[in-house]
Formats: C-alpha cells, sequence, structure tokens
C-alpha cells in the first residue's frame, strides 16, 4: 500500500472500531456481553494503524505527505479541507499514540473484566485515539481543532464512565469546560490568524508569520499557549487533571499521561517556527512551565491517593515540557513527551495493576461483613506489595527510577537535555532561564522524593489493610502484566534516542536529527555560543547526583519511619505542608472567584433581571394599554345625551381653533 | 413546483378535515408532509447555484391576476440561494414535527393537524416569496395556527404565552407593513412609472435615500429582531416554548424564528443597505449581549424545555452577528447556522418533549441517573447537546466558526473585542448544557418512576435518527450545502456595497458639505 491509502486506514480503523462497538452495544444488548470480540476489534483498530505507522517510518524518504480527503467547508477567503500530513513530528507522536494505545488496550481487557460499560469503554476509547490522530496528523488549524476538541470529548466521556457516581460527572464537566476556556482561547488564536495571513493550514502560516505584525503574532502565540495551558493541565488551568482521575485507570494512563495532555506541547512544536518569533511569549511559557512543575511536585509529596501523586506527578513533568518548549528546544519537550509516555504509562497501569489487587481485598473484606471499609486507592492502607504482586512491583520500580532520573534510564536523558537547555538558555542572553533551571533542578529533586515515596508506601514494608494475615490481593492477569513489562523495558531504553551532545558531539542524538534536523519540522532557538565540555559533564553530573540522592533520601525515610515520616514532615513544616495538601486551594479560589460569582450572577441577577426588568417592561406596557382601553371604555356611554354633549364640544373646540 | 410545495400542506389541511378516525387524520397528516419534504428534494436536485440570480430566481412562478394592474403586488414565488435551505429545513420538519406529536397531543386532534398543515404552508410560504406583500401576507399567516396550537395544546399558562406571542410579533409586523407601504410607493414613483410595487427585484433595483432610509429599516427591522428574537425583545420566546406542545416547539425553534433572521437578510440589508451598515454595530452588540446573556440565563432554569430555549436566544444572537459582519465567511455562516440550529435545537426540543410523556415534568430535579434506564435516549441527548455547544465534527460548529472568524475579520465591526466576547459563548454552551446532562442524566437513579422508564420506542428513533444522521453529516460536509448558497450570499453581498455607494454618491451629490455621517470604516 502506498502512503496515502495508509493515512487512510489509520485514520478509518479506529473510527470504525469505535462506530461497531459503539453503535452496535447501543442498539443490539447482546452485543455487550461478548468481552473476547469487543476486546478484540477495539485493540485491532488501534494495533493496525500502529503497524501502519511502522511501514510509513520505515519507508520515510523525508519528504512530507500531505492528502487531502474532501473539503470540511468553504466560505469567501476561506477553504479548510480534511488534509492530513505525515512527516517527521507526526509519524513519532502516531507511533507513541497507537503503540502505547494498542498495549492500554490491551491492558484495558484485563482491566474492565466484568464492568457494564465494557462495549462503551471500549469504543469511546477507539473514538479517542482517531480524535488523537485527526489532532496529531491534521494538516491546518482547524483540523487539527477537530482532534483537539474530539479528544476533550473523549476525555469528558471517560472521566465520567461511571455516571452513578455524580462525583465523576462533576469531575468530567470540570474538565470539559476548562479544557473549553483553553479552546476559546485557541479558537480566537485562529481568527487573528486567519485574519493576518488569510489561510489557517499549518504550511502557509509558517510562511506567513514572517510577515505577520509581530504584536499580532505575539498575541496569537500567547493564545495558542493558553490553549495549551488548558490541555496540558498548566497554570492556571490544571485543576482538572487530579480530578480527572475519577475516570477508569487505563484512562489515566492514556489520556491523562501519555497523549492527550501532551497535544499543547505538540501543537507548539508543529508551530515552533511561530513560536520562535514571540521571545517574549517564550518567556513566559518557559516560567509558567517551571512555576507548574514545582507547584505540582509540592503537592504530589503530600497526597496519599496513589493515582493523585501520579497526576500531580504528571501535570509537573508537562511543567518540565513547557520548559523546553520555552526555552526554544521543542525537540526536547517532544522527546520528554515520549519518555513520559513510556514511564508514566507505566506507573499508572500499574497503579491499576494494585488498585485491582487492592479491590480484591476490599470485596473481601465486605464479603466477611466485620465494616470495614477499605479505599483501594489509599497507599495508607497498602504496603508490602511486592510479595503478592512481583510483576507489577519490579515495573512499578523501573518507571519509578526512569521518572526520577537516574542515569541512563530514559527520564534521565530527556530530562536532563531540558535543564541543560535551559542553562544553555540562561547563559546565552535569556536571564530569566536561571529562575527556569533552578526551579527545574529543585524540582527534579522533589521528584525523585515523592516517586520513591509513592513507591515504598504501596510495595515495601509491612501490609496495612485490615486482616492483612488472610486476605491477600493476587496479581493481575497476563493481559495486564504483559503490557507493564513492555512499558517498562520502553521506559529503560527508551532514553537511548536522544543521546546527549557531550558524546560525540551529538551526533548520536537521533531524536534531534529525526526532528530538528535539516528537513525537520521542528525549529529551535540557537544560541550563539556553546557550552564548555567540562561544564556539560558537570551539568551531568549535578543532575545524576540529585536523582541518586533523591532516591536514597526517599528509600530511608520512607523505608524505615513508613507513614511517620509524613506525620514528621507535617509537625516540621506545618503551614506549608498544609498549604501543599490544600492543592494551594486553587480550587477554592475558582470556586469563589469565578465558579460561584458566575453561576450565581446567572441565578440571582441575570435571571431575576429577565425576568422583572426586561419581561416586566413587556408586561408593564401591555398592562398599560390595558388599563388605558379600560378608561376609554367609559366614554361609550351609549346614552344619546353624553354623545351630542361630545359633538357640540367638539364644534366649538374648532371653532374656536379656527377662528384664534 | 415551489407553489406545489408551499400549497400541498393545504390541501392536506382539507384532507385532515375530511378524515373520520384520530388514526385517518395522523396518517394522511404524515403522508402529505412527507410527500411535500420528498417534492422538496427536486428543488435541492435542480436549483443550479452557478446559474446567477440577477433577474429572477429559479423555479419561480408569477401570477399578476391577484391584484389590478394599478397596483404591481403579484403572486410571485422561486428559489434562489438564500431560501433552498431554509425551505427544505421547513419540509423537513413537516413530518418530523407531525410524528412528534403523534401521542403526545391527546385532544382535539382534527383541528391541531389541520393548523400544522396550514402553519407549514405559512412558513414554506414566507420562505419563498419574492414579492414583499405576498412575504408579508404569509408573515402573519403562520401567527394564527401557532397562536392556537399554544392556545389550546399548550401548558398551564398557555392562553397568555398564546396571547403575548400574538401581540409582540403582531407589534412589529404591523410597523413594517406601515414601512412596507410607503417603500411600495416610494420605489413605485421612482422606478416603476407611478405603480405601487413590491416586486422584490424592482425594490433591489431602487435606491433608497438615505434619510428615508433609516426609519424604514428600524421598522423592518423591529419586526425581525422581535421574530428571531434579539436581546431584549426575546422574553415572548421562553413563554411560548415552555406552553407550547413539543411539536409547537420544534416548529417554533426550527424554522418560525428563521423568519426573523431570513427578513433580515433577504430585506433589511438589500432594501436599505446605508441604514443597515450604519445600525451594524448597534445589532452586532445587541446579539453579542444575547449570545451572552441568553447563555447565562439558560444557565439558571430549572426547567429543562426553558434551558433549551433560553439557548436560542444564545444560539440566534451567532446569526445576527454573522449577518451585520457584511462579509461572505459570516453570512454563510449565517446561512448554515440558521439551518444547524434548526436541527440541533429541534432535536433537544423533541427529547425533552419524549421526556415529558413519560414523566409529565421537565423539572430537571424530577430526573438524575437516568441514563441506567434510558441509555439509548441519552445517546441521542448527548449527542444533540454537543452539536448545540458546537462541537467541531458535529453542524453546530461549522456555523459558528464560519461567523466568530468571519466577523473577527469584519471591517465594519471595528472592534475585535466584540467578537472575543462572543467566543465565550462557546464556553457558556459548554456550561449550561452539560448541566441540563448533568443534572439529568448521571448519577444514581433515586426515583421509581424513573427506574421504570421505557427507552425510545420506533417512532422515536425514526425521528431522532435523521436529526442523529444531519448533524454529522452537516457536520463534516457541509461544503454541497453552503456551495449552494455562496454565489447568492456574494451577490447580494455586491449588490449591497453597489447600491450603497450609490446612495452615498446620490446624497454627496445633493449635498457635499452636508454628508451623511457614517460610521463605516473603510480603508
Amino acid at each position: 500500500m502506498d502512503s496515502v491509502s495508509l493515512i487512510h486506514v489509520i485514520l478509518f480503523l479506529p473510527l470504525l472500531g469505535a462506530a461497531i462497538n459503539g453503535l452496535l452495544g447501543l442498539f443490539l444488548p447482546s452485543w455487550r456481553d461478548r468481552e473476547g470480540l469487543i476486546g478484540l476489534i477495539g485493540t485491532a483498530m488501534v494495533a493496525l494503524p500502529f503497524l501502519a505507522f511502522v511501514v510509513l517510518f520505515l519507508g520515510y524518504d523525508g519528504t512530507a505527505v500531505v492528502t487531502r480527503l474532501f473539503t470540511w467547508m468553504a466560505a469567501g477567503d476561506l477553504t479548510v479541507d480534511f488534509a492530513y500530513r505525515i512527516d517527521e513530528l507526526s509519524l513519532l507522536m502516531g507511533l507513541v499514540v497507537t503503540g502505547v494505545g494498542s498495549l492500554i488496550h490491551v491492558y484495558s481487557i484485563g482491566y474492565m473484566h466484568g464492568d457494564d460499560g465494557f462495549w462503551r469503554f471500549f469504543a469511546y476509547l477507539n473514538l479517542f485515539i482517531f480524535m488523537m490522530l485527526n489532532l496529531i496528523l491534521g494538516d491546518n488549524l482547524v483540523v487539527l481543532f477537530l482532534g483537539w476538541e474530539g479528544v476533550g470529548l473523549c476525555s469528558y466521556l471517560l472521566i465520567g464512565f461511571w455516571y452513578k457516581n455524580l462525583a465523576n460527572s462533576a469531575a468530567a464537566n470540570k474538565a470539559f469546560i476548562m479544557n473549553r476556556i483553553g479552546d476559546f482561547a485557541y479558537l480566537v488564536a485562529m481568527f487573528i490568524l486567519f485574519r493576518e495571513v488569510g489561510s489557517l493550514d499549518v504550511s502557509s502560516l509558517i510562511a506567513g508569520g514572517e510577515s505577520m505584525d509581530p504584536t499580532m503574532l505575539s498575541v496569537a502565540v500567547f493564545l495558542l499557549f493558553m490553549g495549551a495551558t488548558g490541555k496540558s493541565a498548566q497554570i492556571p488551568l490544571f485543576t482538572w487533571l487530579p480530578d480527572a482521575m475519577a475516570g477508569p485507570t487505563p484512562v489515566s494512563a492514556l489520556i491523562h499521561a501519555a497523549t492527550m495532555v501532551t497535544s499543547g506541547l505538540y501543537l507548539l512544536a508543529r508551530l515552533s517556527p511561530l513560536v520562535l518569533l514571540a521571545p517574549g511569549v517564550m518567556t513566559l511559557i518557559a516560567i509558567v512551565g517551571a512555576t507548574t512543575a514545582l507547584v505540582a511536585a509540592t503537592i504530589a509529596i503530600t497526597q496519599n491517593d496513589i493515582k493523585k501523586v501520579l497526576a500531580y506527578s504528571t501535570v509537573s513533568q508537562l511543567g518540565y515540557m513547557f520548559v523546553a518548549t520555552g526555552v526554544g528546544a521543542f525537540y526536547v519537550a517532544i522527546f520528554h513527551v515520549m519518555t513520559h509516555a513510556f514511564f508514566k504509562g507505566c506507573l499508572f497501569l500499574g497503579s491499576g495493576s494494585v488498585i485491582h489487587g487492592m479491590h480484591h481485598v476490599e470485596h473481601e473484606l465486605e464479603h466477611d461483613g466485620h465494616g470495614h471499609k477499605l479505599d483501594p486507592q489509599d497507599m495508607r492502607t497498602m504496603g508490602g506489595l511486592k510479595q503478592f504482586m512481583p510483576a507489577t512491583r519490579m515495573t512499578f520500580l523501573i518507571s519509578t527510577l526512569a521518572i526520577a532520573g537516574i542515569p541512563l534510564l530514559s527520564g534521565f536523558f530527556s530530562k536532563d537535555e531540558i535543564l541543560f537547555k535551559a542553562f544553555e538558555a540562561a547563559s546565552f542572553g535569556f536571564p530569566a532561564a536561571w529562575f527556569v533551571w533552578g526551579v527545574g533542578v529543585a524540582t527534579a529533586l522533589l521528584t525523585a522524593i515523592y516517586m520513591i515515596r509513592a513507591y515504598v508506601l504501596t510495595f515495601e514494608g509491612a501490609p496495612r489493610w485490615p486482616h492483612a494475615d488472610r486476605l491477600h490481593p493476587h496479581e493481575s492477569p497476563a493481559s495486564m502484566t504483559v503490557p507493564l513489562w513492555v512499558l517498562a523495558g520502553l521506559s529503560v531504553v527508551g532514553g537511548f534516542l536522544g543521546i546527549p551532545a557531550i558524546i560525540a558531539h551529538g551526533d548520536l542524538n537521533w531524536i534531534h536529527h529525526w526532528l530538528a534536523g535539516e528537513h525537520g519540522p521542528v525549529a529551535e532557538r540557537v544560541f550563539d555560543g556553546h557550552i564548555a565540555l567540562a561544564l556539560e559533564w558537570a551539568l551531568v553530573a549535578l543532575g545524576s547526583g540529585i536523582a541518586v540522592v533523591g532516591v536514597i533520601l526517599g528509600w530511608r525515610w520512607y523505608t524505615r519511619q513508613g507513614l511517620s515520616f509524613d506525620d514528621a514532615l507535617q509537625a516540621r513544616f506545618g503551614g506549608l505542608w498544609r498549604l501543599f495538601q490544600g492543592k494551594y486551594f486553587v480550587d477554592e479560589a475558582y470556586e469563589k472567584a469565578v465558579v460561584r460569582p458566575v453561576i450565581g450572577g446567572a441565578r440571582y441577577v441575570f435571571a431575576p433581571f429577565d425576568k422583572y426588568i426586561v419581561d416586566g417592561l413587556v408586561n408593564g406596557v401591555a398592562f398599560l394599554t390595558r388599563a388605558l382601553s379600560f378608561m376609554l371604555k367609559y366614554l361609550q356611554t351609549g346614552l344619546v345625551p353624553s354623545y351630542a354633549a361630545g359633538i357640540v364640544f367638539g364644534v366649538v373646540l374648532i371653532v374656536w381653533l379656527m377662528l384664534f | 413546483m415551489v407553489s406545489l410545495i408551499i400549497f400541498l400542506p393545504l390541501a392536506g389541511a382539507v384532507l385532515t378535515m375530511l378524515a373520520r378516525s384520530e388514526s385517518a387524520i395522523r396518517w394522511s397528516a404524515l403522508l402529505v408532509t412527507s410527500a411535500t419534504f420528498l417534492l422538496s428534494l427536486g428543488l435541492y436536485i435542480q436549483f443550479d447555484p452557478a446559474v446567477s440570480t440577477q433577474a429572477v430566481p429559479q423555479l419561480s412562478q408569477i401570477s399578476d391576476l391577484w391584484f389590478p394592474d394599478s397596483m404591481d403586488i403579484k403572486y410571485f414565488v422561486g428559489i434562489d440561494g438564500l431560501n433552498l435551505l431554509l425551505i427544505m429545513l421547513t419540509t423537513l420538519f413537516g413530518p418530523i414535527v407531525v410524528l412528534s406529536s403523534w401521542t403526545y397531543i391527546g385532544k382535539n386532534h382534527k383541528p391541531y393537524y389541520t393548523l400544522l398543515l396550514v402553519l407549514q404552508t405559512g412558513v414554506t410560504g414566507v420562505f419563498a416569496a419574492f414579492d414583499v406583500f405576498l412575504f408579508y401576507i404569509f408573515f402573519e399567516i403562520t401567527l394564527i395556527p401557532m397562536y392556537f396550537i399554544i392556545g389550546i395544546w399548550g401548558g398551564e399558562n398557555r392562553v397568555y404565552a398564546a396571547v403575548k406571542f400574538v401581540i409582540y410579533t403582531l407589534v412589529g409586523s404591523l410597523l413594517m407593513l406601515v414601512a412596507l407601504i410607503f417603500l411600495g410607493y416610494a420605489a413605485g414613483d421612482a422606478i416603476n412609472g407611478g405603480v405601487f410595487t413590491t416586486d422584490w427585484y424592482k425594490l433591489v433595483a431602487f435606491n433608497m435615500p438615505l434619510g428615508t432610509q433609516n426609519w424604514l429599516f428600524l421598522l423592518f427591522a423591529l419586526a425581525f429582531a422581535i421574530k428571531v428574537p434579539l436581546f431584549p425583545l426575546h422574553t415572548w420566546l421562553p413563554d411560548a416554548h415552555v406552553q407550547a406542545p413539543t411539536g409547537g416547539s420544534v416548529v417554533l425553534a426550527g424554522v418560525l424564528l428563521k423568519m426573523g433572521t431570513y427578513g433580515l437578510v433577504r430585506f433589511c440589508l438589500p432594501l436599505f443597505p446605508n441604514a443597515a451598515q450604519d445600525y451594524a454595530m448597534l445589532f452586532a452588540v445587541l446579539a453579542v449581549i444575547g449570545i451572552v446573556y441568553g447563555a447565562l440565563v439558560s444557565r439558571a432554569q430549572t426547567d429543562a424545555k426553558k434551558l433549551v430555549a433560553y439557548s436560542s436566544v444564545s444560539h440566534l444572537g451567532f446569526v445576527v452577528l454573522g449577518i451585520f459582519a457584511f462579509n461572505v465567511e459570516a453570512m454563510q455562516g449565517a446561512m448554515i447556522q440558521m439551518i444547524n440550529h434548526g436541527i440541533s435545537t429541534g432535536a433537544l426540543f423533541l427529547i425533552v418533549g419524549m421526556l415529558y410523556e413519560r414523566r409529565h415534568t421537565r423539572e430537571m430535579s424530577d430526573f438524575g441517573g437516568i441514563a441506567k434506564s434510558v441509555p439509548v435516549l441519552t445517546f441521542f441527548m448527548v449527542l444533540s447537546v454537543l452539536a448545540s455547544a458546537g462541537l467541531p465534527g458535529l453542524n453546530g460548529f461549522v456555523g459558528e466558526f464560519l461567523i466568530l472568524i468571519g466577523s473577527f475579520s469584519s471591517t465594519l465591526l471595528a472592534s475585535p473585542w466584540l467578537v472575543v466576547i462572543a467566543t465565550t459563548g462557546v464556553i457558556l454552551a459548554a456550561v449550561y448544557l452539560l448541566y441540563m446532562v448533568y443534572a439529568m442524566f448521571w448519577g444514581t437513579l433515586n426515583r421509581d418512576e424513573n427506574r421504570d422508564m421505557p427507552d425510545l420506542n420506533r417512532r422515536e428513533l425514526g425521528l431522532l435518527i435523521p436529526m442523529a444522521v444531519l448533524m454529522v453529516v452537516m457536520g463534516l460536509a457541509p461544503s454541497p450545502f453552503l456551495a449552494k448558497s455562496e454565489p447568492a450570499v456574494k451577490q447580494l453581498l455586491e449588490t449591497i456595497e453597489t447600491k450603497r455607494l450609490a446612495a452615498e454618491e446620490m446624497a454627496g451629490a445633493i449635498s457635499a458639505a452636508d454628508a451623511p455621517p457614517s460610521a463605516v470604516n473603510r480603508d
């Protein structure tokens, strides 16, 4: 098959899978019980596109392929085609999305076994993949936006998947609306770009960027970044992501860690030549990214829900990626997107496996009827799981070390590269990057500590759930552990795609050549000088040292003191700890400053205004008219003398008027 | 053929009047409306947008036997790019409304279906008329059946709502009549040899002096703004919607409101171009207020039907904004948004009506968690909500996007901030629509009467499936539909520009020093 038909296959299959499982499940209740078939179709519709991506990747000759399916809409000067682009960037993202996506589909067959909504789940997942592919492959901002909002929809549907619990649905609404705030900015950015450039095709925009009014360009880039803060959960729009953990865990892994939340980075990388023309906005991006990384990491340390730790960790890691974007190293952001997809996907799936196991314990406890309640996600009632779930434990440990940045694991390469790029920017004319770099280094230490804490509290020590002596969780089935091992393997080796410049002058940095090479679609900021080789080695040593120190500290504290170390920290840092644990009270602030004024305003100002003032005026006019006619009707007495008197009066009046 | 499409429902009305049994009434109404829809498909196929519409519309029918020669008032109907899709929408809603009333209407079947059919003739006539006087007559004809439909088959407060609806609309349309007569004489004196004329093409060819344009425009625009309804003239709408039976609400939202926006496009803009541009900012501002205001008031409702009703105020604000942006993108967006709003809001009213039939309540708090008991209905509800909220890939997005992107580039609406504020409507739409879904469909089923609710039956599925298909088709492939209206829209805008300049030149020649002020920034 030629590459154009492959693109069609890639796009069409996930949509087909969503339609089959969704519509058959909806209209044909007997379909819903056929878990095997549903899972098979769902997985195949992602795995086959993955194979197609592999074929495209292997056969890629360095020239982008653009295919137009048909015109979406056209009016006046605006033409929007369903046009898709295969190039270095979309190939890499496509491989990650469909590759990790396939693994997560396989995992879901085990994880969702027995759920009423099994069919629905796979339909949503396939629809998500379809939308994500639109986002990645779209050759203009509108098709990209179709994917952008489409993944938001799937995220909404999957966060609120267990809709019987209204809290889940509330989290889903929150995610959708916060994303829409970002989407609003994206829309306005499109309006500006269309007015200034006259097209929304990526290539025309990049070509037209130079001649654009710099202020307008900066505004547009700023708005796109604002859109990215919504989708990629950055300050100020990050609070939906932790709540999004209400969804089933494979969703957290796929959408809220590996793929959808990285869309913002992808968008900025796709438009990197434009972004480079707005250096002021880039500085802002770097600062927001660094701040988000630190804030989220401090919150992560205080969380007891295993998924919440991972959620804040994701926010924090996304912050790192924005740092890379902000200092002009777009390809490094994508590099970290990729390695993060591996280790965070693995961590989330691992936590899902843990929850699966703890669920069993919870079930047994309920069966016992001793009135013990167990939250299967609370790390305080876990501990010692390594003896019961060896595969889960080992893969979780590997990916924990990877995210902590232990040398030669994938996270080490990508995170170190980000910090190095920030250092480089700071050294050559962007002093704000010193702040960014410093915060990045500090956050790296925190990352190692909170991840080791999560690992130790979950897997090490003695079990802490009730009746731990006789109730044991079991290791998850192979459909779940095999994806874990694959992702853990990738977390180990994935970093070698981006070997830093200290070795062979960067010639071995494959990802740099691939994305940002001579013909690569991703631009990068070029500096006037070079960091001395010795200094580079020192930075690498610093990065490795911090990771190792963080891991060792965390290991000591939490293996020796366990949960009581949290209490010690709390006693030591009092107010600060409460601030972290309270998530900086951002939700509360939004509730007070935005949600309540809007809803309250609607309910207590606008609705009464409409009822009593606007409609009141209408009814008032009607009332006046009636009152007037009520009075006038007395003139119609039906008595001849009074009519005669009226006539006489009228005649006199007319004569008087005529005379004078 | 156009006349057949207009009057076939009227003939059907005779049929329903003669029919003896309940089912004969319903079936004959369904048959006639379906036949009309199939016929109108012929219009769609025959209509060629490439043919210039300079002199007469396509498939036109003219008869001047109607009025004596001393007046140039004709029966003149036809099809052009501006009305084709609206006529299709009207005929499509014919069978849909009949089916939606199938079991909902519990009393007086005969007059109900008869009135529905009369109403359809009126609405189709409004869209098809190329004589302004004929348009006016059809415009008024629609009031009578709607008045009875709300007043007889409506809810508790039906008489109030019906009277309000009629009087409010009449105030506007009678003032329009005055303007219309004035216009007919003025145009007749100037270009028709002194014979009063209401022929649309002749009126378009006539350049009205600037001063007169202003108040004629305002009188026409008032009538249409009430119909749309434009903020702050909208308060008849929620009452009418909530009180009307489902079928009435669907017709009202689906097609009746579009008579207002269509009137703006067809008459206000080309007949009074200078005034229209001078007042563009005013209308755009009111439209944007309507977008935000309608959305906020919508969020405050506890009655699902009222929530949907206020969403119309918000959505039609987009249409009005697009009309007064005076460029092809926005105007095309407005044209397609009229259709799309009909489909998605029509579907929402249908679904709310289906729930009402099951539970005899529309209070959102009486529901909760019903996704469990009615999954298929939930699917259609969520789909319609997403279409209405403008999710890309579904129909609502296309119109909104074109309107906003066009208005943003509009030289007339000098301030992009206006469009930015309008765009917040996208956020707010998600806020109020998702709230409705949240309150009614998610959560635990904690009421017994909701637990045993039957899911959609075949008739209801037959109603919603075409709507769902249209939402997807018009969301992904709107270009064939857009292509039908694009030449007409372009030509309309060109005509407006030519006429505007001509009128200004005329005024300039009369008094160069006393040039009329123009709010328009042309560079």
